[in-house]
């Protein structure tokens, strides 16, 4: 999975904190900290986040099932 | 004979089924004012999403008398200061911050991720309840036990004491209604004061034994708060344990509900979420778009003149911001009035946007994707009794009173 | 051929070459594809990475919560292209179509894309800047690099410069419990961008939170020891500041070095452009098959009196790409301008900062809502009777308001009522932007006059 979150957009909210707490952190009352690239175990949770993000700020890929393999990621929506 | 107007055919409880054709009538005057003194009700997406983002609008309820409704008569005058939905900046913020820091980051960011293993309990316990039967009511076996008995565990109040404050808790939410608000006789409102001094004085029981013996729930954090904002004083700790007690269940019963009537309303739709759970995620937020539980926000004021389509609402009116009318708007979403949980472009207005946007949001959108899912998965061939059912008279915590779904059994 | 006939030809065969493989680069690339292009794509990148994202660089990553070698972007869609990373590009040459490479390939394009964006700007004394123990803060490798010596624990960090970037540096070496002193040749941090009232309360978040700020000095220079490691600097005040790590945080320098003589309109301020982002040569002429996106590009901008606007900012990056990409493959009619207002984020000492429009171009500042003392406000900046840009602290669900005063040329300054209008706010104050005869570093904006064809640095002042 890589993430990146348009803190353009952002605007706290803090849906993604709530829902996938050990990738997306408050820092502070606004301002948003994430790991751009979370380990696998933590997927279900990013779509959470992703899906309930106010402004569509998380930009995700790597979210969806494929077939067990190295470099599926790199290779989204093929 | 003159046509009613179109705002009290909205309120009206006979459309309360299916507001949504008013509401594409509504659209077509997108600023409406229909009498003197009447509010200003806005229903395009861009404008709502406008105005909630917009500085001279008040959320203040001190502000809303000069707008000519008798507010302070109302409900909150009842000795317990307005809770922060009807405060604006900075007093708002302040109280917010505080509640928020025991509820999520960034304070404590793990509390409602770390509830996930306790929803889901909630959830069986409930269903697994419904065995034996052929015909259940989603509200009240369901829908309605859940978010109550979550929000209990969450502040720290008694499950057992749903019965005693839910005789206090109907009334107050009936007031929220604009129908009956505006319709109110002196009985009416003094059972809403009544009601919300006696929630009041059972919460602050509550609170003070928790003072004297902290657990680990939001009434012990509130009671005990000390960050950088300080504390809130005992009546302001009352006022919020209100409206989280209240906001905690009363919209998410509706979502819950109103989730359940759509996907028996489009079975392909159940079917592939009973396949896959984790459709539940997209079909909660077209949900929230499609039928919100919060139909409109009666409560903002403007404290300048503002122009808006070519109409200037002039300082000092109502405004009305109907959510579910800007969730329907064909400007904003492709073919609005279908429901579609595989939609990208949803940006929604269900759960609001600005400083005011839903404070329960997250435990919301958690607490729905759990319920639709596990009811997909085991109620067996659900079928729709009665369509449309029998709603709520509430025009703006809009949902089902009871929904009666036949099944043919209980998955285990 | 006729125009249409030729787009055609261009969108099933062309071949499209976009030097620069970063958040622009890639954007571009991935609308190109979304748009139905299936020519030949190549992407050309000095770094030897796949595209990956910088802002967490200075931010997650020195907080420990991200990796600097794992901060790649995440794709959009499959964009088939063909990479050439790790080679950087040196020449073009406008006639014959072809980009010359380090390595000596020269690759033909139809349509070229320049996102070459830009670079850190070095410590200027070149012995210095060899010092171990002295970095820069851009790329990938200065963060891996930066990274390291973090985590071993030094006595103390200093950080040349108080703009946004080493404001950030500031915050996470704070926060890591890292004693850090700062230098900015301003009074204040953030001063180039957002003035002196808001600098005044960025002094004050850096000293509540330890930093060890001087300002008004210059460092005069940095003294190694006998094996060439950094040891301490030097101000310009006499002070002697001992340290292990100097952090350079000056500013960017844009990569067009390698268009000299090109015959484009490149020069140090960036690659002049049009609204639908394609290149000027050096004569004022535009092209029709060199686009430019991403913080190399100058742009013309309506809102700004058509100066020619440079933008470090990442969303602005994202937006010239999808345009530039759009306009690449379509005919006159069907193109877009690129009309996107400034807007950008920091995040510090647990503060969220965002801007919109050209603070620099303020004269005015007002604190319309919250209160400067609270470190929760948002000021909104004046030039010549309206709006023209915001700034909030931790207050950013109002900043989309004037977004739209800006963008509707709203008067200033502002007479309505706000919610949260402190005393402080009924009037505006001077903004208080440093003189602009000095070279700042902190503007992240820089407005850059109407000349198209940029080939000196000259300051052009924002108002004055």
């Amino acid at each position: 999975m890589r993430l990146v979150v348009d803190l353009n957009k952002c605007q706290g909210y803090a849906q993604c904190a709530f829902l996938a707490p050990d990738v997306f952190t408050m820092h502070g009352e606004e301002s948003l900290v994430y790991d751009p690239r979370p380990e696998k175990e933590h997927r279900e949770r990013v779509t959470r986040a992703v899906a309930a993000c106010p402004v569509r700020a998380i930009t995700a890929d790597g979210l969806r099932d494929a077939p067990a393999g190295a470099g599926q990621e790199a290779s989204d929506a093929r | 004979m003159t046509q009613p107007s179109l705002l009290s055919r909205i309120t009206d409880y006979a459309n309360r089924a299916d507001p949504y054709p008013l509401y594409a009538e509504l659209r077509r005057t997108p600023v409406l004012h229909e009498e003197e003194g009447g509010p200003y009700v806005v229903s395009s997406y861009y404008d709502i999403l406008g105005l909630l983002h917009d500085p001279r609008v008040s959320s203040d309820s001190a502000n809303l008398t000069a707008a000519g409704d008798d507010e302070l008569s109302g409900p909150e005058a009842t000795g317990l200061p307005p809770s922060f939905i009807r405060l604006d900046p900075p007093e708002h913020d302040r109280l917010r911050r505080i509640a928020n820091s025991s509820f999520g980051p960034p304070h404590r960011p793990h509390r409602i991720d770390s509830m996930r293993e306790e929803l889901a309990q909630i959830v069986s316990e409930l269903i697994d309840g419904l065995g034996g039967t052929q015909q259940i009511d989603i509200v009240d076996q369901f829908a309605y036990p859940f978010p109550v008995t979550v929000i209990c565990r969450l502040l720290g109040v008694p499950r057992e004491d749903e019965p005693r404050f839910r005789g206090w808790v109907d009334p107050l939410v009936a007031a929220l209604d604009p129908d009956t608000r505006k319709n109110a006789d002196a009985e009416f409102q003094r059972a809403a004061q009544e009601a919300r001094m006696q929630l009041g004085m059972y919460l602050a029981g509550l609170v003070e034994q928790r003072t004297k013996e902290p657990r680990d729930d939001m009434l012990s954090d509130l009671a005990s708060s000390h960050g950088a904002d300080g504390t809130m004083s005992m009546m302001e700790v009352l006022s919020t344990a209100v409206l989280l007690l209240i906001a905690g269940h009363e919209t998410t019963v509706n979502l819950i509900t109103n989730g359940m009537l759509t996907l028996l309303r489009h079975p392909e739709v159940l079917q592939r979420l009973r396949e896959d759970p984790g459709l539940s995620v997209g079909i909660v937020e077209e949900l929230l778009r499609y039928e919100p539980p919060v139909q409109l926000v009666p409560q903002r004021t403007c404290i300048a003149d503002i122009e808006l389509r070519g109409v200037t609402i002039p300082k000092g009116s109502r405004i009305w911001l109907v959510l579910g009318a800007g969730n329907r708007d064909p400007e904003r979403f492709k073919d609005p009035d279908r429901f579609d949980p595989d939609r990208e472009d949803i940006q929604h207005l269900g759960f609001g946007s600005g400083i005011h946007s839903c404070f329960g949001a997250p435990l919301a959108r958690l607490e729905a994707q759990l319920a639709l899912a596990e009811l997909a998965r085991r109620l067996e061939n659900p079928r729709l009794v009665e369509d449309p059912p029998p709603y709520r008279r509430n025009a703006v915590l809009r949902g089902p009173r009871h929904l009666q779904v036949a099944v043919d059994g209980i998955r285990p | 051929m006729p125009a249409e006939e030729f787009h055609e030809w261009l969108r099933r065969e062309g071949r499209i070459v976009i030097v620069g493989a970063s958040l622009a680069g890639l954007r571009a690339a991935e609308t190109l594809r979304a748009e139905g292009f299936t020519g030949s794509l190549t992407l050309i990148g000095d770094e030897p990475y796949e595209p990956y994202d910088r802002p967490p660089l200075s931010k997650a990553v020195l907080l420990g919560k991200a990796s600097p070698e794992r901060t790649e972007l995440p794709r959009r869609r499959e964009i088939d292209a063909t990479w050439r990373l790790g080679v950087a590009a040196t020449g073009l040459d406008l006639a014959a179509k072809r980009v010359r490479l380090a390595d000596g390939d020269e690759v033909p394009y139809d349509r070229l894309l320049i996102a070459t964006g830009v670079r850190a700007r070095p410590w200027p004394k070149e012995d210095e800047a060899q010092l171990d123990g002295v970095f820069v803060l851009r790329t990938r490798d200065d963060g891996v690099r930066l990274h390291r010596r973090l985590n071993a624990s030094p006595r103390r960090v200093f950080v040349i410069g108080a703009g946004f970037t080493g404001s950030e540096i500031a915050s996470a070496c704070r926060e890591r419990g890292i004693a850090v002193t700062v230098a900015e040749r301003a009074d204040a941090p953030l001063v180039g961008a957002l003035g002196g009232v808001v600098g005044a309360v960025a002094a004050d978040m850096h000293r509540e939170n330890g930093v060890d700020l001087r300002t008004g000095v210059m460092v005069t220079g940095l003294e190694g020891d006998s094996s060439g490691r950094v040891r301490a600097a030097h101000l310009s005040d006499g002070g002697v500041v001992e340290t292990d790590v100097v952090i350079v945080s000056l500013g960017a320098t844009r990569n067009t070095d390698w268009l000299e003589g090109s015959g484009l309109g490149a020069g140090p301020r960036g690659i002049a452009c049009d609204a639908g982002c394609r290149a000027f040569d050096f004569r004022g002429i535009v092209t029709d098959d060199v686009y430019v996106a991403g913080d190399v590009a100058r742009s013309p901008h309506a809102l700004f009196g058509y100066q020619f606007l440079s933008l470090e900012h990442w969303g602005n990056a994202v937006a010239q790409a999808e345009v530039a990409a759009h306009n690449m493959i379509s005919a006159g009619a069907d193109r877009r301008p690129h009309l996107w207002v400034p807007a950008f984020w920091s995040s510090q000492f647990g503060v969220n900062i965002k801007s919109v429009g050209v603070p620099s171009m303020g004269d005015e500042i007002m604190i319309t809502q919250g209160s400067l003392a609270e470190r929760r406000f948002v000021g909104v900046y004046g030039h010549q009777g309206r709006v023209i840009a915001a700034v909030s602290f931790d207050n950013t669900r109002w900043l989309e308001f004037y977004q739209r005063q800006i963008e509707l040329g709203a008067p200033f300054p502002v007479e309505y009522p706000t919610v949260d209008r402190r005393p402080e706010g009924r009037k505006p104050v001077p903004a208080d932007f440093p003189d602009p005869s000095l070279p700042t570093h902190g503007p992240t904006v820089i407005l850059s006059g109407y000349s198209p064809a940029d080939r000196r640095l000259v300051f052009t002042p924002g108002r004055h």
